[in-house]
């Protein structure tokens, strides 16, 4: 039994997804504390789609994948800034418009140069295949993104939450701002590995919910967002050689699953308190 | 004084599914040729109560009546017309100052809502009547706050219901444009409509009301607006939440005389009461265009 | 002259040329139609939801033995209705609860897809296929394609006045609930229409690009409408035959071809801001 158990961990590969797994849902996770409170969900997806013409384009010119995206990151967040500046357009619309755009071009440019480029690793992750540079490229991403939001959080946090306050007391707001967005990215370019291109607005986005609805201060939403995170993209990557599916979707079904858990049974927030609270109220009227 | 009965409420009560109540025991009678004030804090029941009318809200107890008929039913036809809040309207919609008119004639038209010439002509005079004909053309992004709200104001008289909802028309428009507005409001209710008008204004309220309804969860007081429209009931709605200063003698000028001035706002124009201690008369900042129908 | 011919009608003594250049024409106009209410309600992420949602539905009817189309709808009303209903009742933003509801659904389906012996091809579902549509897939894009354009050039007014002041829409007592059902009901249809061709993401800007492209050219609602549907139109003819010359991907052409537009849309369009607005109140 507890060989079976154990069987995933004699194999290299395996090892280093699950390692892989957990690092980059950890940081994700980080982001999503700020995400979700912000309302930026939608970023998250955006800037997955986004990169992908960077990262076709990449490995067309054997580049590190992560410089192709950074430039497609950057270059979308300008065109959605600008188009946004120029015209009444609800913000979605910029969005999602400028999104499908660099996705559809990504495409085109894999199919007239179909060769270099597994496409469907790059929208449905590919953690159990990934090769020796990508998981450099990954690690480095990764523990970066990690260190700076682990020093800074209190910084960003008081950005996010007050802004005229943080630039009150001298923070470099701009310049926050700016580093918290290209965190954004590169933990979207890392998370491209792991679940995919389509999946990565889970992982920025699930744990802090769950979180969020667990404690009501930042410091330990951000704590629990971690571990869960972490925890989370491990289980599903381990699971993924039992169960013999992707890896990916396994991470994200898993997390939302325990988000709709909790969103019940949460001791303060969660529906089932509710219900009880307004039963208890009857019988007392009753 | 009054003229026919429009909308009748009868013990109204709304109560939410999360358990909010927002209305309790509601009883009032609206009339026809009249302006008619609904003012109240925020939360203190009035959008309910206009979505009560419309038909919007199920009321938990009780019933609102329109010309006899049950809310939905008025609707169908085509009694009352609504007027949004400036914010609540998107003005970067690709529609031009008729086509928003228009719509006030859908109510109207048939399955595919094609415009006959009656409607056309039903359009062309609503906006003759707030002068806005000249710019049927312009989207309606393209005009200034008085004239966005002349657009809807329209709709509503090409819909050409008896009873006018107005949900806080002042907002955002200069004093100027704002008297304009009450002048035509004047004259659409001595043609014999119902003018409801939501508002935390409570300056303009004597300015151009006939009557006021102070709500807080249930009617605090209903009437005429120089009976109704006291510093005691105002103060019995609005609890703590007005400002209230009271300036006596000294404070005020430099004779013997001892009246006071008391002045109470929520948040806008300034109600301004001028007289003895206890006997305090509203002062009617401006009286001009005022008929009403007997 | 000859190479006219061999620019425009050689590529269509082709079958597959001529029903991929069908198949993009009905696509492109149902979509366009559809992009205006989308542009104007601010659904665009709904979209980007439900399209993504529909997958498990796709899985499941295939397990179960159903329409591809019914498994596809219940699958994007569950996704709209369990959003609305998490909103309701947690402390969760919208926005939030959106994106967990349609990537769960999302991983969920291809969880499936991977479990599940299926002919339901991934790939083909994630980015669509024009050149390998079969007579079958022409004839049920263009039913359902064109029952959702003919119900929404119908009641286009009445949608319209929903995305514009839903209040008064009531007031004058239109059925407002059973107007966003329908139209969600007719997004669904319109993505299941679309998927084959266009594919689940890319079905998102053939949703959004046009209405946008209108939006930013027209002063009126229906001029809206015919801009969109005319850029759609100049899009998927030119993207079809320009794709056949070059070897390149359909769908994917399209949609860029439809981004081009919007950036002339953007240098010459009449609601620029800033300087359309001066020049009217000017002139």
């Amino acid at each position: 039994m507890i060989d079976l158990l154990l069987q995933p961990f004699s194999y290299d590969y395996m090892v280093k997804a699950i390692l892989i797994s957990a690092l980059v849902g950890g940081v994700c996770a980080f982001l999503s504390a700020f995400l979700i409170l912000k309302g930026w969900s939608l970023m998250g997806d955006a800037l997955a789609h986004a990169i992908v013409p960077g990262v076709v384009l990449a490995y067309i010119l054997a580049l590190p994948y992560a410089v192709g995206a950074f430039f497609a990151g950057l270059l979308a967040a300008g065109s959605m800034a600008a188009v946004k500046h120029k015209t009444a357009l609800r913000e979605d619309t910029v969005i999602g418009l400028i999104f499908t755009t660099f996705f559809a071009l990504g495409l085109l440019l894999v199919s007239i140069n179909p060769t270099a480029v597994n496409i469907q690793a790059v929208i449905l992750g590919n953690i159990l295949a990934i090769s020796q540079s990508d998981m450099v490229q990954v690690t480095i991403i990764s523990v970066i993104c990690f260190a700076v939001l682990a020093l800074k959080w209190r910084d960003f946090m008081a950005v996010f939450f007050d802004e005229s306050h943080a630039r009150s007391i001298g923070l470099p707001v701009t310049a926050l701002r700016i580093a918290f967005f290209t965190m954004l990215s590169a933990a979207t370019v890392a998370a491209l590995q792991t679940v995919g291109a389509c999946l990565v607005i889970a992982m920025v986005v699930t744990p802090g919910a769950t979180a969020y609805l667990l404690t009501d201060r930042f410091e330990r939403l951000i704590i629990m967002a971690c571990i869960w995170g972490a925890a989370s993209s491990a289980i599903g990557a381990y699971a993924s050689y039992y169960l013999d599916a992707n890896p990916g979707g396994l991470i994200v079904c898993l997390q939302t699953a325990v988000f709709l858990i909790t969103i019940i049974v949460a001791p303060k927030y969660g529906m089932a308190r509710g219900w009880f609270v307004r039963r208890a109220v009857r019988g007392i009227n009753g | 004084m009054t003229g026919q009965d429009v909308i009748k409420i009868t013990d109204l009560s709304v109560t939410y599914s999360n358990g909010h109540c927002a209305l309790d025991g509601v009883n009032i009678t609206l009339h026809t040729g009249t302006i008619c004030g609904l003012v109240g804090v925020n939360g203190a029941g009035k959008s309910t109560l206009f979505k009560s009318i419309m038909g919007f809200v199920k009321p938990s107890q009780g019933s609102v009546k329109i010309h006899g008929d049950i809310a939905q039913k008025a609707l169908k036809k085509n009694r009352v017309a609504y007027v949004p809040q400036t914010e609540e309207v998107d003005w970067n919609f690709p529609v031009l100052v008729k086509d928003v008119v228009m719509m006030g004639r859908y109510g109207h038209m048939g399955f595919m809502r094609i415009a006959s010439k009656a409607d056309h002509v039903a359009v062309e005079n609503a906006l003759e009547r707030v002068g806005m004909r000249a710019y049927e053309n312009r989207q309606i992004g393209e005009l200034s706050g008085g004239q966005k709200k002349r657009v809807f104001v329209a709709r509503a008289l090409a819909q050409g219901g008896d009873i006018i909802l107005l949900d806080e028309p002042f907002t955002g428009v200069d004093i100027k444009t704002e008297d304009s507005l009450i002048a035509l409001f004047h004259d659409l209710a001595n043609e014999g409509r119902l003018i409801l008008v939501s508002t935390h204004n409570l300056g303009s309220v004597p300015h151009f009301c006939d009557e006021v309804i102070l709500i807080n969860k249930t009617v605090q007081a209903y009437g005429p607006v120089e009976t109704t429209f006291t510093q005691e009931n105002l103060a019995k709605t609005f609890g703590g939440m007005l400002r209230h200063h009271r300036l006596i003698g000294d404070d005020l000028h430099d004779d013997e005389d001892p009246r006071g001035l008391t002045v109470l706002t929520d948040d806008e124009r300034p109600l301004v009461l001028y007289g003895e201690e206890g006997g305090e008369q509203i002062r009617k900042l401006n009286k001009k265009g005022r008929k009403r129908t007997t | 002259m000859d190479s006219l011919y061999t620019l425009l009608v050689e590529p269509l003594t082709y079958d597959f040329m001529q029903r991929a250049l069908l198949v993009s024409l009905l696509i492109g106009v149902v979509c366009s139609v559809f992009s205006c209410f989308l542009v104007l309600k601010g659904w665009s992420l709904m979209g980007d939801a439900i399209s993504h949602a529909i997958l498990p539905g796709l899985a499941a009817a295939f397990v179960f033995g159903i329409p591809l189309l019914l498994g596809a709808l219940i699958a994007a009303l569950i996704c709209a209705f369990l959003t609305g209903f998490l909103k309701d009742h947690s402390r969760v933003k919208e926005d939030a609860v959106m994106g967990i509801v349609f990537s769960g659904m999302f991983a969920l389906g291809l969880v499936m897809l991977t479990k599940i012996e299926t002919d339901v091809h991934l790939l083909h579902i994630l980015f669509g296929n024009v050149l390998g549509i079969s007579r079958t897939d022409l004839v049920q894009t263009a039913v359902i394609a064109s029952i959702c354009t003919i119900i929404m050039v119908i009641k286009r007014r009445d949608l319209m006045l929903f995305c514009f002041d839903p209040v008064h829409a009531g007031v004058i007592g239109l059925p407002v609930a059973l107007l966003s059902f329908g139209l969600l009901v007719l997004l669904a249809m319109t993505i299941v229409a679309a998927l084959k061709a266009a594919g689940i993401i890319l079905v998102i800007a053939m949703l959004i690009a046009p209405g946008a492209i209108g939006f930013l050219s027209a002063r009126s609602f229906d001029g809206m409408m015919m801009i969109a549907v005319m850029a759609s139109v100049v899009s998927c003819i030119a993207g079809t035959i320009i794709s056949f010359h070059i070897d390149a991907a359909t769908a994917p052409l399209i949609v860029v071809i439809q981004a081009a537009l919007f950036m002339i849309a953007l240098a010459f369009g009449k609601r620029i801001k800033q300087h359309d607005d001066q020049a009217i109140a000017t002139g």
